[in-house]
């Protein structure tokens, strides 16, 4: 009886499982992998080819734009956890009672607002027209108005801000579960700041650090409103290329392409970053 | 490094500037949208032209129309908010029922099946608008032009946003309440047997109510993913323009004070909603 | 049957795989009586307890509560509570609402409930408690709250796992006192599990004593103290010195052991499988020894042994001797009438043979 009673809860928990994961998940994929091999000959007639895949290569603004967005990614959250690993520090480790809860919190609050809010945010004070061009200027620094927006950097200064709460978060989650006597132990053992740091300190944070960078990673490469509204003519990210052509093209199998190309992509960032730092996804997400 | 260990006084001092400009990186750009939500003026830069609260209640009759009087965006938030209800109720049921088979279950497979769950994480939201799109889409097509049957409800519209968004929701929702389910002895069950409860009440009155907080905050926060998402929302989108969608447009035609009014409403509703979820966790 | 049992198992079994956790158990409990369960750390203790409390089922035999068969009864609906050994308060509920619970689910109307509550509140000595969490009590009143759950329900048998075993020591002592009140004052039958021998013996009407899954010996605890019936018993109750040697004669309930080094001495028989010519456990407990000089009786054994240190621990003093390598305690009165017994010196230790109890050496 026990065993049957068992084995019905199973069946109740999974189904529901089972059904999101398959319809949402994995049949939707598969049929945009099946979508990207198929060539569009008329309206009604497909037939298998890898038509789409041949048009990424040649066409080399794809392929451009394909290899920037990844470097521009991992830059963006090598950048970003540079600038959150001592914040994270400080709020795990030096901060003291209230002052923690609220600069943790403080790290919290860009995210009550989408990114789109903090994007425009952003466009008004870097455009032309913006706050620190009309600040510049007031102080006498510049003559004219300068445009800081529409640029690379503008772009990386977006996401990196879009960045820094989903590394914070792991970092301080993981530098606090760290034992204070294993870094006095580092040091009375005769190391010095850049031993102790590395010797110590950032094995033990390393799951912590690895879950922001997939995050961060993930979140930076499949951005679409941070780069399009605050990079110039010529820094088009890859996700524009999929819209274009799902909402303007209509070519879905294009589409596909890119988008398999994306995934494909993000997977080996991912599963490069898990090897190299011997990690497991489910140590550092789960 | 520590507080234990000796720093001299300078590197306290980089560390202190590091930290202040931090925090003034991380607010600026949110206070100065929330401002100019007040600048009398018809285009949010400087200079401050003084207060008004025109961008909120002005109802068009002299050229400017406030937020509260905007039936696009107000349609536009509504439809939002429809989303963000069936998202969260959807998402958090799932997240419930996954937390439940991935902590107090044993079977064959589970780890692999763990894995799966962990998938979405690591798709881009693009990708996952794309994909369901490309299925659901395709297959209304391929259904109307095989037998001439119309499957409205996977035309891009709410239905696949909802589903687009449940599907990486879901699995943030797991997240949240899976942590909290490990955390609780099982031992706080038994005693609920032996003090008389079948094993169904014993659930109800010990487990639930334990889970509670992280149900409460995994609500709060795909009610939160859902509102503000927009890679994934703006693929599945069909006549019915939610609202990150519908600023997205406006911002693209030009930015008024108007769309300050709508950030700054946002955001304190995201923070009314916040500070509740964490008052309740108290 | 005389004396109406609570509770009686009949040659219960419990297997984890090869393990066998449970062995072949028999018990009975008297209505109203404080029953231990005493046995070392891993035999089986909280195993036996789920199995009475219904959270798993025996492989084979009855558990029998009040005359009922109890094996296919489910948890919820057996006439038993538990005490768990983390007391498994509820952290979501006030006091109130944990003693409420067992009541909600008999449906005891509300004012009747809070009756019951702040009754039972008092008997446990913590009146006008109900409102606070669980959080907010000490180690001591939070262990009074876990009792007073179970016994507002007035259960024929209230189960305790090793429930002190979280308290430090000085609050375990009066722990100890109080249980045992409660347990009057209440009159319901306790089943108490303890690897620690001293909380059995203070409280129990009846203790059994547990080794890998089987019962050695069930006996009051001065029984259990003064006549062990095996050697295991001998040595987990009390303090006990172990001299081996080779039995030399059997007469009149009385065994004579030649001990390793060639020393004679003198015990009863205790256990049957006692031969002349076998080997052979003595056991003396250190207080049973005296020190030669006093008027010594030709009766008693005694031993040629070297002070190897004092211990000082106030009424509970003892020396540790060297008798040929081997250690062996003997109580030190602490009314003066010890002879000073500098670190080396030679001494005489002697025992009453009646006191003393040879078992036949256990075959590894
Ligand atoms: N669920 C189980 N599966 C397998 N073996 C088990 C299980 N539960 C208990 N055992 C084994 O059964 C034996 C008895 O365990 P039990 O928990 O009853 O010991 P105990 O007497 O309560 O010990 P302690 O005083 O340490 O609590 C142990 O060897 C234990 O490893
Ligand atoms: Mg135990």
């Amino acid at each position: 009886m026990r065993s049957s009673a068992g084995r019905l809860s199973l069946i109740l928990l999974l189904t529901p499982f089972l059904l999101w994961i398959v319809l949402l998940v994995l049949l939707p994929h598969l049929q945009m992998l099946r979508v990207s091999f198929q060539v569009r000959e008329s309206w009604d007639t497909l037939v298998w080819g890898v038509e789409q895949y041949q048009n990424f290569f040649s066409e080399s603004y794809y392929w451009r734009t394909f290899v920037r967005t990844g470097v521009m990614s991992v830059f963006t959250t090598l950048l970003t956890l540079l600038i959150a690993f001592p914040i994270a520090w400080y709020i795990a480790r030096l901060a003291r009672g209230r002052a923690r809860g609220l600069l943790f919190l403080a790290c919290l609050i860009p995210f009550w607002a989408s990114e789109l809010v903090r994007t425009y945010g952003w466009m008004i004070l870097l455009r032309e027209s913006g706050l620190f061009s009309t600040w510049l200027q007031a102080l006498g620094w510049v003559d004219g108005p300068v445009e800081m927006l529409y640029n690379d950097i503008a772009v990386i200064i977006g996401l990196v801000y879009n960045g820094l709460l989903f590394m914070v978060v792991p970092l301080v989650t993981t530098l606090d579960g760290m034992d204070e006597n294993l870094v006095e132990a580092g040091y009375d053992l005769g190391g010095g700041h850049l031993t102790v740091l590395r010797e110590v300190v950032v094995p033990w944070a390393m799951p912590g650090v690895v879950s922001g960078c997939i995050v961060v990673f993930m979140l930076t490469l499949g951005s679409y409103l941070t780069p399009i509204l605050m990079g110039g003519k010529d820094s088009a990210w890859f996700t524009q290329q999929i819209f274009t052509q799902f909402i303007t093209r209509f070519n879905w199998e294009q589409g596909a392409a890119l988008g398999v190309l994306l995934l494909f992509l993000s997977s080996l960032m991912v599963w490069l970053g898990l090897k190299l730092t011997g990690q497991s996804l489910r140590k550092v997400m789960g | 490094m520590i507080r234990s260990v000796p720093r001299s006084r300078l590197f306290d001092g980089l560390y202190l500037t590091y930290l202040v400009f931090f925090f003034v990186y991380l607010a600026l750009p949110l206070l100065v949208t929330a401002a100019f939500a007040f600048n009398d003026a018809p285009f949010p830069s400087l200079p401050w032209k003084g207060f008004t609260l025109d961008w909120y209640l002005a109802d068009g009759t002299e050229g400017r129309t406030g937020l509260f009087h905007d039936d696009a965006l107000l349609s536009a938030l509504w439809v939002s908010t429809k989303i963000a209800f069936w998202v969260t109720l959807v998402s958090v049921a799932l997240g419930c029922v996954n937390a439940v088979l991935f902590e107090r279950l044993e079977f064959r497979g589970k780890e692999f099946l763990y894995l799966l769950m962990l998938l979405p994480l690591v798709i881009p939201g693009v990708i996952l608008g794309v994909s369901i799109l490309v299925f659901y889409s395709g297959m209304a097509n391929d259904v109307s032009r095989l037998w001439g049957l119309e499957l409205d409800v996977f035309r891009p519209g709410l239905t696949l946003v909802v589903m687009g968004q449940v599907t990486f929701i879901t699995t943030l929702a797991t997240l949240v309440i899976a942590a909290r389910l490990r955390k609780f002895d099982r031992q706080l069950e038994e005693a609920a047997l032996n003090l008389g409860a079948t094993p169904l009440v014993a659930w109800f009155t010990v487990t639930l109510p334990w889970l509670m907080p992280s149900i409460l905050g995994a609500a709060a926060m795909a009610f939160l993913m859902s509102f503000e998402n927009f890679n994934t929302t703006v693929m599945l989108t069909g006549s019915d323009t939610p609202l990150t969608v519908a600023l997205f447009n406006r911002l693209r035609e030009g930015s008024t004070p108007v769309l300050n009014a709508v950030a700054l409403f946002l955001m304190l509703v995201s923070a009314l909603l916040a500070v509740t979820t964490l008052r309740q966790k108290r | 049957m005389a004396v109406a049992s609570d509770l009686s198992c009949h040659h219960l079994v419990r297997r984890f795989g090869d393990n066998i956790a449970v062995n072949d158990i028999s018990l009975d409990v008297p209505a109203g009586t404080f029953f231990s369960i005493l046995g070392p750390s891993g035999c089986g203790k909280t195993t036996l307890l789920r199995l009475l409390a219904g959270f798993d089922r025996p492989d084979q035999g009855d558990i029998v509560i009040r005359g009922q068969r109890m094996n296919d009864v489910p948890p919820n609906k057996r006439p038993v509570n538990m005490v768990f050994q983390h007391l498994a308060l509820f952290p979501t509920m006030s006091v109130g609402d944990n003693i409420a619970y067992g009541l909600k689910r008999r449906k005891v109307p509300l004012a009747e409930r809070q009756k019951k509550i702040e009754r039972v509140l008092e008997q446990v000595g913590l009146p006008g408690l109900a409102h606070r969490n669980p959080q907010e009590l000490s180690g001591g009143q939070r262990q009074r709250v876990a009792l007073a759950r179970c016994l507002v329900l007035e259960p024929t048998l209230l189960l305790l796992d090793e429930p002190l075993g979280a308290l430090d020591l000085k609050l375990r002592e009066q722990m100890k006192v109080e249980l045992k009140h409660l347990q009057k004052q209440f009159g319901t039958t306790f089943v108490y599990i303890t690897h620690d021998q001293s909380e059995a013996m203070v409280m129990s009407d009846q203790v059994a004593v547990m080794r890998q899954g089987r019962f050695d010996q069930v006996a009051p605890p001065e029984t259990l103290y003064r006549e062990p019936a095996t050697p295991f018993v001998a040595g987990f109750v009390g303090d006990n010195n172990r001299l081996s040697g080779e039995v030399v004669s059997l007469r009149d309930n009385l065994a004579e052991v030649r001990l390793d080094h060639g020393a004679l001495v003198a015990g009863q028989v205790a256990g049957s499988q006692l031969a002349v010519g076998g080997r052979a456990d003595l056991y003396i407990r250190p207080e049973s020894l005296v020190f030669t000089g006093d008027g010594l009786n030709e009766r008693f054994s005694r031993l040629d042994a070297t002070v190897r240190s004092t211990l000082f621990d106030g009424a509970n003093s003892r020396i540790e001797a060297d008798i040929n390598g081997q250690p062996v305690y003997a109580r030190l009165p602490q009314d003066g009438s010890a002879p000073g017994l500098a670190e080396g010196r030679g001494l005489q230790l002697a025992w009453d043979p009646q006191l003393a109890r040879v078992f036949g050496a256990e075959a590894l």
